[in-house]
């Protein structure tokens, strides 16, 4: 039987639907090994010392959040668990958002942080690279409130912070430019302070180099997979975990798409020798 | 005159940018300091730039009834409905011109404008972005074929990535002893972006680099004036 084009189509689109779903309603719970590059990201957090002022950078919009999310939440939860106090910026105008909804997420399961104390959202600012040029000159010049309308100085953990060598360490979770790479080039070539971070799986391949022995990047979080090993490395059942398996059955399913494409070509192929 | 003055401010600034990198002292950290605020001040006015853009390319195509007019009048429309709820009612805990809108806020759960974020915009932006994964799928079908040596290589080299980023390359591979772990299909993946991924990405990233440095003294000595509008 000859299937259209647009048959064929039809039928992917189908079966990859029901193949997405179908793990998302009813969870397999499959388990994933912990790759070297989120361990990394793991221990920068794990070593760094209680009450030290860290900067998590949402540089992503709601289109990345079903990776970039997780990926958050958890790094929030971990920097909480260790007693950090956690400063939110955003170099994309909806990060703000998004980090409002990751601190409250996170917030259930930590009542007591307050905010001005244990974590504070700074809002987005415009500029990328050069932004983040400014934050290490002086912190309240590029931020002079915070989303709260707070003044800089009368923020209660923000008391010792002026610049960028003041925090311990910046995560960056980021879907582009401006993003991980603009804060690695100045935040860390120039101020020497360390970055880690997390991307979206197609983007990630690109920053795989930074990672090296001069620590340009403290690991790297990449995409979903990064995200549900960082939730099993902080003991956490979230929402990456339960997506990893439908992005298993979809991944064996374009494996299964591509074996059979070329079965059908070299199928084409002989019909067309003969 | 009109073309000159640009040119002159990007050679100034452009040798003092660079000067500072090297003389990170005064009077060069300070007027660095306030060419960065000058940036900051000029991008936001580019945000309001492309928010005229925006109105001006919908309006026209709507004026004129062009080829699907009604999905420009459907953005619009939304665009119109978030600056407005944002202006009158604000967004978080920022107020707007009518305050916070306490009894709205009460009614919906959270304030019009974060209402509408939460429950139209990031369901439909993270939709858009999913619809990839149907694409991808289908063009891996038709597009992914054996051909010759270079893409029986990138297959294999993809299918080892594809499993190994997922719970079944740990569960196909796992059983392996400790001396062949680095057959484990994780590890292979892992391997393959480590080395030839690296290798070939740090090739682009220097070539890139200095394409950079390239254009930006093109840009800098007023040899590339493409910036200026027109100019070839």
């Amino acid at each position: 039987m000859k299937l259209s084009a647009l048959a064929e189509r039809r039928i992917i689109y189908s079966v990859l639907f029901v193949a997405v779903a179908l793990p998302l309603i009813f969870p397999i719970g499959w388990t994933t090994e912990v790759s070297e590059y989120t361990r990394m990201a793991y221990q920068l957090i794990e070593s760094t010392p209680e009450d030290k002022v860290v900067i998590i950078s949402f540089d992503y919009d709601p289109s990345t959040m079903t990776e970039l999310q997780p990926m958050s939440e958890a790094m929030i939860e971990h920097a909480f668990k260790k007693n950090h106090k956690v400063i939110a910026t955003a170099l994309w105008p909806m990060g703000v958002q998004m980090a409002e909804q990751a601190f409250s997420k996170v917030l259930l399961d930590y009542p007591e942080k307050t905010r001005g104390e244990d974590f504070v959202n700074l809002g987005y600012k415009v500029g990328g690279m050069v932004t983040i040029q400014a934050m290490g000159r002086s912190l309240p010049e590029v931020f002079p409130k915070d989303t709260q309308n707070t003044p800089f100085e009368e923020i209660p953990m923000l008391k010792n912070v002026r610049r960028l060598k003041d925090v311990a360490y910046i995560s960056s979770l980021s879907s582009g430019v401006p993003g991980i790479k603009e804060w690695m080039m100045v935040a860390r070539d120039n101020y020497q302070v360390p970055v880690t971070g997390g991307c979206t799986a197609v983007s990630a391949p690109g920053f795989f180099p930074y990672v090296n022995e001069q620590r340009q990047l403290y690991g790297l979080l990449g995409g979903l997979k990064g995200a549900s090993e960082y939730e099993s490395l902080i003991g956490r059942l979230g929402s990456a975990t339960t997506k990893m398996d439908a992005q298993s059955i979809a991944h064996l399913l374009i494996l299964i798409f591509i074996a059979t494409g070329n079965i059908k070509a070299y199928k084409a192929k002989r019909r067309k020798k003969s | 005159m009109k073309r000159s003055l640009p040119l002159i401010f990007a050679f100034v600034v452009g040798v003092i940018v660079l000067l500072s990198e090297f003389i990170p002292h005064r009077p060069f950290n300070q007027i660095v300091s306030t060419l960065e605020q000058w940036f900051m001040i000029i991008s936001g006015f580019a945000i309001l730039l492309g928010q005229i853009s925006l109105i001006r390319m919908n309006t026209h195509k709507i004026y004129h009834r062009l080829p699907d007019w009604q999905y420009h009048l459907a953005g619009l429309l939304s665009f119109a409905m978030m600056l407005i709820f944002g202006l009158l009612w604000g967004m978080q805990e920022t107020p707007g011109l009518l305050g916070s809108g306490a009894g709205i806020a009460a009614q919906l759960g959270s304030k019009p404008f974060d209402y509408l974020f939460t429950n139209a915009y990031m369901p439909l932006s993270a939709t858009l972005f999913s619809l990839l994964a149907f694409f991808i799928a289908s063009a891996a079908y038709r597009a992914f074929i054996i051909r010759g040596f270079e893409s029986n290589l990138l297959m294999i080299t993809a299918v080892i990535v594809i499993i190994g980023r997922t719970s079944i390359g740990t569960m196909l591979t796992g059983w392996l002893p400790e001396s062949l772990e680095f057959w484990h299909i994780p590890n292979l993946a892992d391997f393959i972006m480590e080395y030839p991924n690296s290798a070939a990405q740090r090739a682009i990233l220097i070539s890139a680099g200095l394409g950079i440095v390239g254009s930006s003294l093109r840009i800098i000595l007023g040899i590339e004036r493409s910036y200026l509008g027109g100019d070839k």
